[in-house]
């Protein structure tokens, strides 16, 4: 039996490695079982349990990937806007065209989906038409979609192949083979055991990260970010640090939510119709609406892009005219007086009694924090507006944003400098991701990651089969490994009897402080919330130099107890996906997404020379960085 | 935002390994006290207030506590979570209430048959665009 600070080392050979049980993993262990001989073995990793893990956890109230009516062509184009011009059309297209059997799935197995009146009874499959809340999205109650989309998960690929409460620290490299993976190691934050995996391919979707930057909230609040407090940029750090090719790790999410509960503004928009202004009561989309004219053709389009959105409401903020308001109060009184004229006072009054349930529905399927602000603060939104704020920035690739990793893509449309093998396979051989790992290709949401797992991990099933043969070598023994891991725990153990209070000891540094330090720097001189989204090259040179110091005290954090060991590797993941958007931000001389950050040095779109991607890669054997272009590609005509 | 654990309510699930709270917390949160075999949060700030341990408490032992350095006190959301529909009880500081049912599922928990009626995948098809189950011709850019 391992003990703490000495841990058993169990080891795991395996073809095909999930790393990862959210909504991208669940559809690659759905995909596999069909299609994988029996001899192929399938090993699934989860650092918590996969009914509740990863950004779905709580539920959602859409599916806001569903293509129904629409063609993929419109849904390229539309991503494209969003995301400024810079994404793989191949790698939209291919979720388009895919996404809606996932949804179609989702409903089989019992998720109930929204359905026009008369339509009730039937599902998308057979036509049903849903209740669309925009163009792409379509309405769910979605309490139990995680748990669901889990179920189906675990069913397929069987409680034997799936281990949960395992912590992912890295990936490991083939010992004799160049640029190849070979496996992975993590630890079990229950007892005290290290796990090493031999795998021939793995699959990585581990999620997006959050808490890289300070967040708003400073107390017992700190817990309360937009995106999942759980994704550490895990997904983006392993593959860098293996030399996957990262892209467009510049781009971030700074969505503009409810203030302090980060609740959703959807439901307000686009089905009450409510419109947000500044403190004097003034549309400011409507006021600032020149400003737009900087930014063709991203600012022309029907739906400006959602940072130049953000872009508009922050001068508002910015020149003292905030707060920004959600008009909950003057959407709903118009809407019962249009009800009243229309229905009759009993009848509209039963109809706005199911459009607030419907509201305070998006809220607790998705955010039921925004439902204990709106109780404490006692908020009747037919009475009184609430604010609006720009949350702190996170990093993902199948929500809003468009980070990640460099994959290969569908070789019926990918051009050959795009698809260089094996679909969303990365740079690295037999490493595959999908869903929030895959870069320059944002918009999948919920549905569209569980299409993209599967179609990735088809690719990685393909790869395994023509590679058979391959017996991985690793490139460092299990003890070396072990050891590693294991050494803010025996840094912990060496050192705890020197002062008489536990925190604070020259020897170490406690996760929870070098997380604060790392905030420190990216809110400052990153572009983060104190500086109203602001940086400039100076500045972000001086944070390289801070980074470097702060990897360095990296390797003295310590660990009292298997929790904090997990938060400590969940760090040093949060600071390579820091430190990849710092140095991506830093190599692009431009300002591209206005409203997510500002190069003060570079404050505008440059079109000409830098409408392409910005790509960079570590190099596994001395740990330098390298930031470079790559040419982009419009496939489908915008 | 943290979850709170009702001190006389919690029977540490009733001495098994794995409570059912720790088993669900997507973040890790959830410990139990093996001296007083209660459960407790033990890193609150670092709650999402996801409400998974709430839903999943067999004894409801635990809540959630508005976030004391933003939120006023005195609010409560409290959801009944049964086999195929939520409710939520929406307690106000000011004392006001209100109630919500929505469904959360249409098949028995635990019933999924994933690949019921599903066709076979077609190996030949493997490196080509599609499911196993989405075998017709795939749209392509243009056509
Ligand atoms: C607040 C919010 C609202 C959203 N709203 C919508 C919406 O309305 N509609 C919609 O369609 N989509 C929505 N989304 C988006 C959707 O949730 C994501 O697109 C999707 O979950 C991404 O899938 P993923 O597999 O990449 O990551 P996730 O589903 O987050 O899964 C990540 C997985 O990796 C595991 N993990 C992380 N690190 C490690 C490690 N080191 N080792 C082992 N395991 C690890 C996690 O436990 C988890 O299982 C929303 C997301 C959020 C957070
Ligand atoms: S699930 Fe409920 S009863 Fe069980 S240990 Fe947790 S709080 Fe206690
Ligand atoms: S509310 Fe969610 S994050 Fe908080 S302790 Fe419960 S399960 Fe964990």
């Amino acid at each position: 039996m391992g003990t703490f600070g000495n841990p058993d080392i169990v080891e795991v050979d395996t073809d095909i490695l999930i790393i990862g049980g959210g909504m991208g993993a669940c559809g690659a262990a759905y995909e596999i079982m069909r299609w994988k001989p029996d001899n192929i073995r399938v090993r699934l990793v989860d650092k918590a349990a996969m009914e509740r893990s990863g950004a779905v956890a709580m539920g959602l109230s859409a599916i806001n990937t569903y293509l129904g009516e629409n063609k993929p062509e419109d849904y390229v184009k539309m991503v494209s806007n969003d995301l400024m011009g810079i994404v793989r059309d191949d790698l939209i297209y291919d979720v388009g065209r895919h996404v809606d059997n996932s949804v179609h799935l989702f409903e089989e197995w019992g998720l109930p989906i929204w359905k026009q009146p008369g339509d009730e009874d039937k599902s998308l499959e057979q036509g049903g038409k849903p209740v669309r809340s925009g163009k792409w999205q379509i309405m769910i109650n979605g309490e139990s979609y995680k748990t669901i989309v889990a179920e189906a998960a675990k069913k397929a690929l069987g409680m034997d192949n799936i281990q949960e409460r395992v912590f992912i620290v890295k990936l490991l490299l083939d010992e004799k083979e160049e640029n190849r993976v070979a496996g992975a190691v993590g630890f079990s934050n229950r007892e005290d055991k290290i796990y090493v995996y031999r795998a021939n391919a793995i699959l990585l979707v581990a999620g997006g990260a959050v808490n890289v930057f300070r967040p708003r909230s400073v107390g017992e609040g700190l817990g309360r970010t937009w995106y999942p407090v759980w994704n550490a940029g895990s997904t983006y750090a392993m593959a860098a640090q293996v030399g996957a090719e990262l892209t467009m790790m510049e781009n971030r999410f700074v969505p503009a939510r409810f203030k302090d509960g980060y609740g959703p503004v959807g439901a307000w928009f686009l089905l009450f119709k409510a419109r947000a202004t500044n403190g004097k009561g003034e549309n400011y989309l409507e006021i600032n609406k020149a400003m737009l004219d900087d930014y063709p053709p991203y600012g022309k389009s029907h739906v400006p892009a959602t940072c130049l959105r953000n872009h508009l409401m922050m001068k508002e903020q910015k020149e003292g005219r905030g707060p920004i308001l959600m008009r909950t109060d003057t959407a709903l009184q118009a809407l019962a007086k249009s009800y009243e004229e229309e229905f009759g006072p009993k009848e509209a009054k039963k109809k706005i009694k199911h459009l607030e349930a419907e509201a305070w529905e998006d809220f607790l399927d998705m955010c039921i924090g925004q439902a204990g602000v709106w109780a404490g603060e006692n908020i009747e939104p037919e009475i009184k507006p609430s604010e609006l704020m720009p949350t702190e920035p996170y990093f993902l690739g199948s929500h809003s944003g468009c980070c990640g990793i460099w994959v290969s893509g569908p070789e019926d449309i990918a051009p050959k400098e795009w698809c260089w093998g094996y679909r969303s396979m990365t740079t690295v051989k037999g490493l595959f991701t999908a869903a929030d790992g895959v870069g320059a290709s944002g918009h999948k949401f919920s549905s569209g990651s569980h299409a993209e797992g599967r179609i990735a991990i088809k690719g990685a099933l393909k790869f395994v089969l023509d590679n058979k043969g391959y017996k991985p070598a690793l490139s460092r023994s299990p003890q070396d490994l072990a050891e590693e891991i294991y050494a803010p725990v025996r840094t912990y153990l060496a050192h705890k009897d020197y002062t008489t209070a536990v925190d604070i000891n020259p020897n170490y540094i406690t996760p929870k402080m070098l997380q604060f330090r790392l905030q420190k720097i990216m809110d400052e001189y990153v572009a983060g919330v104190s500086t109203g989204y602001v940086t400039n090259e100076m500045m972000m040179t001086i944070a390289v130099d801070k980074i470097q110091e702060l990897k360095k005290d990296s390797q003295k954090m310590m660990a009292r107890d298997l929790h904090e060991l997990m938060r400590a590797w969940e760090n040093y993941h949060r600071i390579y996906a820091g430190e990849a958007h710092l140095r991506h931000m830093l190599f692009r001389k431009e300002t591209r997404y206005p409203g997510f950050y500002y190069n003060m040095d570079y404050n505008f779109v440059d079109e000409k020379n830098w409408k392409c991607f910005v790509n960079s890669r570590i190099d596994p054997k001395t740990g330098e960085w390298t930031a470079f272009k790559r040419e982009h590609k419009d496939l489908v005509p915008k | 935002m943290p979850s709170f654990v009702k001190m006389e309510k919690c029977d540490g699930c009733k001495g098994q390994d794995k409570t059912a709270c720790m088993y669900i917390c997507p973040n890790n949160l959830m410990k139990l006290d093996k001296g007083r075999m209660k459960a407790f949060n033990q890193e609150p700030e670092q709650c999402w207030e996801c409400y998974s341990c709430v839903k999943i408490c067999p004894q409801q032992a635990i809540e959630v506590r508005a976030y004391a350095d933003i939120v006023p006190m005195g609010g409560a959301v409290i959801p009944m979570r049964g086999s195929d529909s939520i409710i939520w009880s929406i307690q106000f500081r000011n004392g006001n209430t209100k109630k919500f049912k929505f469904p959360i599922r249409t098949t028995a928990e635990g019933s999924i048959d994933p690949y019921k009626g599903k066709p076979n995948a077609d190996m030949s098809k493997l490196d080509k665009p599609g499911f196993f189950n989405l075998t017709g011709p795939m749209p392509t850019i243009g056509k």
